[in-house]
């Protein structure tokens, strides 16, 4: 059987016929805005259970299901918000930047359709600073939809009202987290704020906020169009539809593809993406960005599944995967992954901020041949105190999931490369011990 | 040069769109920035008394975003991506090349970013933000001298279109 993409959120930005994003392109070829039609028709709790039955999971890294996520916000309270995160910065994502620019009336469609079922009355897409392109289109696109009335006042004849905002962040990983971005969104430091109280009762300027994933909510107008169980039937167990995964890294054809969850990493990999480039043996791979722990080449034809990944102590966190052939130090990757954490912490929780940049000097050693024989050790030892347990799914003293996640190359080395690198480390610590010049 | 009395009144459109003045923070800093080149003291000052809070704390959230610059930068910041994607595809040569090429020059600032989502374009750079890769150091200076002599037209260093809005 043929490997293939199974396109649904991607199609129109693949398959149109002429390469416009604009509402009049979206309207003929990708019937935008037909499920909003459809969705103002029906009562919200009913789309709420629809997105429920579809079995749709965030898409942004987390994995929690959509519609409850919705149903959690306590009834009756009002003002209530919906944030969009598009402030896509896991290092090696880059679904979200695509569908930003290639497709921007469909996220604002199922922002709209999400904002109704939730009952919200402004809606925000934080979209991250440096999408200038992105920023550009999406302003457009929401402009032509107040300019056709699906934004704005008694939205198409049916009594809801919507206001779309699209907020520029600045320069910051941090502000990806759900209630960092709350924070940036109050023109605060963008620093995680401790759950509870979730952001579902209190969220942005204290009120009820759902937070949702450009992809997750890109694939809305399309569960409302053709059900969720239409949605439910793609996938495998829990891990339904489709999904956008960034491959890149060292293959022969780095890029986005839409695939049915449950393909295996094999199929997608060498499959579609054409496998490690010039032929060269893979030595590792990221299966679920910068903060999953790592894989090795016999995990290959282990599924795309979201529960598996965790059998398997990793995640398939933001979609994206990154493989690494047999040239590449292992260790030089683990300190450029710590080096990025330690300088995006944002400094809240002692834990992290001090250990993001202890581990980062650490492994600069270690990779630059002046490790000490236990430095591996060392790192996982004052490492639980940031992890404790060191075992994915990762335990955490801090706020947010960045502390765990600087220590998850870190655990990743352990399990893939302990050996060696140990005898790497002492290695190193004989040859420059046999250099050292006795004083006279 | 500071704030026209054209920025305030976008400024204050910009207030009005929130339902809580506060979320306009980091839009008016960006609005600064577009306008001196960098976000000067003066410009926190004034946006401090229109969101109601003090220059302190605006210098607290300006300080924390890498996009807001607190000195002049010059006309173009170039990007370099050296995260892992770009690692693995000679980005830190690119970052050493553009370094060199670029040193002492007030009109262009180099620096070296985190992941900047263009991982399928390895190695990857922004120019005022507008998007380059996969480039060498070669290709790059092109693009960059493209830009000073005016044959391309940048964005601003807040990466906002020239003459939009």
């Amino acid at each position: 059987m043929a490997i293939e993409e199974t396109r649904i959120v991607t199609k129109f930005l693949r398959d149109r016929p002429q390469d416009s994003w604009e509402y009049a392109v979206a309207r003929e070829h990708n019937q935008a805005y037909s499920a909003l039609e459809a969705a103002l028709k029906r009562d919200p709790n009913e789309l709420i259970e629809e997105v429920k039955t579809s079995g749709l999971r965030g898409r942004g890294g987390a994995g929690f299901s959509t519609g409850q996520k919705w149903s959690f916000l306590p009834a009756g309270v009002f003002p209530r918000y919906l944030a969009i995160n598009a402030d896509e910065g896991e290092p090696s994502t880059f679904k979200d930047h695509m569908l930003i620019e290639g497709d921007p009336h469909q996220l604002i469609e199922g922002t709209i359709i999400s904002a109704f079922a939730i009952g919200a009355h402004h809606a925000f897409i934080y979209i991250r600073g440096e999408f200038a392109l992105g920023t550009e289109r999406l302003e457009a696109a929401v402009a032509e939809a107040y300019k056709n009335g699906y934004l704005g006042k008694d939205i198409l004849g049916s009594g809801f009202d919507l206001e779309l905002i699209v907020h520029q962040g600045a320069g910051c990983y941090i502000a990806g987290d759900e209630t960092g971005l709350l924070s940036s969104l109050e023109g605060e430091r963008a620093m995680p704020r401790i759950k509870p109280p979730f952001p579902a009762v209190q969220g942005l300027f204290a009120a009820p906020t759902v937070v949702n994933n450009v992809e997750t909510i890109s694939n809305i107008p399309h569960i409302v169009r053709k059900g969720g169980e239409w949605y439910a039937s793609m996938g495998v167990n829990k891990s339904t539809g489709t999904r956008i995964f960034s491959v890149s890294g060292m293959v022969e054809r780095p890029g986005n593809y839409e695939i049915e969850l449950g393909m295996s990493f094999r199929d997608l990999i060498e499959g579609l993406a054409g496998g490690v480039r010039g032929g060269r043996p893979m030595q590792f791979f990221i299966p679920g960005g910068a903060s999953a722990p790592w894989l090795l080449p016999e995990h290959l034809d282990e599924p795309l599944d979201m529960d598996r990944a965790s059998e398997l102590r990793t995640m398939l966190g933001s979609g994206s995967i990154m493989a690494f052939d047999d040239t590449v130090d292992p260790l030089l990757v683990s300190w450029r992954l710590a080096r990025f954490f330690a300088h995006e912490s944002c400094g809240k929780c002692t834990p992290c901020r001090e250990g993001s940049s202890w581990i980062e000097k650490v492994l600069y050693r270690m990779t630059n041949g002046l490790g000490r024989p236990d430095d591996l050790d060392l790192l996982l030892d004052f490492g639980s105190n940031i992890v404790p347990g060191l075992n994915a799914p990762f335990a955490q003293t801090t706020i947010c999931a960045l502390g765990p996640s600087t220590m998850s190359h870190v655990v990743s080395l352990d399990r893939c490369f302990g050996a060696e690198i140990r005898a790497r480390l002492q290695k190193d610590f004989d040859k420059r011990r046999s250099l050292e010049v006795t004083p006279a | 040069m500071g704030f026209t009395d054209e920025d305030r009144v976008r400024a204050r459109a910009i207030i009005d769109r929130y339902p809580h003045a506060k979320s306009a923070m980091l839009p008016l800093l960006l609005l600064a920035q577009d306008r001196d080149g960098w976000v000067t003291p003066e410009a926190m000052e004034e946006i401090a008394v229109w969101l109601g809070t003090t220059p302190a704390l605006v210098l607290g959230t300006c300080s924390f975003y890498t996009m807001l610059k607190r000195e002049p930068v010059g006309d173009l910041v170039v990007s370099v991506c050296t995260n892992i994607a770009c690692l693995v595809n000679r980005g830190p040569e690119l970052l050493d090349g553009l370094r060199s090429r670029y040193e002492g020059d007030t009109a262009i600032m180099v620096e070296e970013v985190e992941c900047i989502a263009a991982c399928d374009r390895a190695p990857a750079i922004q120019i005022n933000y507008e998007y380059y890769g996969p480039v060498d150091t070669t290709a790059a200076v092109d693009i960059i001298e493209q830009y000073r002599s005016g044959a391309l037209q940048a964005r601003t260093i807040s990466g906002s279109s020239r003459g939009a809005k």
